[in-house]
């Protein structure tokens, strides 16, 4: 096993007990609505979960398939732009690019860089396992013991998602332009959830990204 | 059959979200002018996506104890300290306020 592979599955430790609790939420939430197979083959197959919760609230609300899937996609928009930063890390022909692409997950963005700052793909198949370990795990305990178990959010545990992103953007804030851009992204995401369905603020406050697109003037004097 | 259906479409179109930038550039590696847009997206996309499941998760805005969790993680990375300190200090602070509230 390559010692990439490793790396990144050591990366992704810390998220684990989060995603087994979120996976837990899951099983929970949708046992009532999808059974006990599908909500298990659904975290296997779909694996993304703001997708899969948003999906079952349509169905739970006696939506058809086409709203709920159109709901998931929604929510899923966001790694559109992020397939296209992780392209380079990829090997082999169209379609087996496309198939590894499906191991993209939000916190792969930081922990699947190397120390150049490009993505790798081996530290992204080993943190993405590991929460897939966790995801599907949990939703089976969700499924099958959820209503025994006490409630994790008790214990605060949906507070160590975001408190991860938080740790990790740390030391991303420290440069002044990423800082700024991050500023105007929280702003944009929280005005747009106001008027835009459930999903699509975050892809819209992805595109402030594009602020990289104007030289940054300091930065060309310092490499004279 | 409904919940069926739901599952593989939404499997058919995640596989082409992630998919479509891996297979449209190939073998190519970015264009130097997109490097510093790419360089930006982590810092961008995870504080829009923290922001916004904090307050606006499934529509409408909502605070719960969870800010005050997040107040601690980002009083812990102000004050430097390891990840695990972060962690902890935003699980903890939340129970607390769910305890209190």
């Amino acid at each position: 096993m390559p010692a990439t592979l490793r790396a990144g599955a050591r990366l992704a430790v810390p998220l684990f007990a989060p995603t087994l609790a979120l996976g837990l939420s899951f099983g929970v939430l949708a046992a009532p609505v999808m059974g006990v197979v599908a909500p298990i083959v659904m975290s296997a197959v779909v694996f993304a979960g703001g997708s899969q919760f948003a999906a079952v609230g349509v169905l739970a609300g006696g939506g058809g398939a086409f709203a709920a899937s159109g709901a998931g996609l929604l929510m899923n928009a966001r790694f559109l732009p992020m397939g296209f930063a992780f392209a380079p890390a990829f090997r082999g022909g169209r379609l087996w690019r496309a198939t590894q692409g499906s191991a993209i997950v939000d916190a792969g963005l930081i922990l699947a860089r190397d120390e150049r700052g490009d993505y790798d793909r081996n530290l992204l198949f080993g943190s993405t396992a590991v929460q897939f370990c966790g995801w599907v795990g949990g939703t089976a305990l969700g499924v099958f013991a959820g209503k025994a178990l006490p409630d994790p959010n008790a214990f605060g545990i949906d507070a160590i998602f975001p408190a991860f992103y938080i740790a990790l953007l740390g030391s991303e804030l420290r440069n002044p332009r990423a800082r700024m851009a991050a500023v105007l992204a929280v702003l944009v995401a929280l005005a747009g959830a106001t008027v835009l369905p459930p999903g699509v603020p975050v892809i819209v406050a992805a595109a402030v990204a594009l602020i990289g697109l104007i030289p940054e003037p300091e930065r060309a004097k310092e490499a004279v | 059959m409904t919940v069926w259906l739901t599952i593989g479409l939404l499997v058919v179109g995640t596989f082409v979200i992630k998919g479509l930038g891996p297979a449209a550039l190939g073998r190519r590696e970015l264009p130097a002018r997109v490097v510093p847009v790419i360089a930006l997206l982590p810092a961008v996309l995870l504080s829009a996506l923290v922001a916004y499941e904090t307050f606006a998760g499934d529509g409408g805005f909502h605070v719960d104890a969870k800010v005050v969790g997040i107040g601690a993680a980002i009083a812990a990375v102000a004050l430097r300290a390891p990840m695990i300190v972060v962690m902890v200090a935003a699980a903890a602070a939340t129970a607390l306020t769910r305890l209190v509230m």
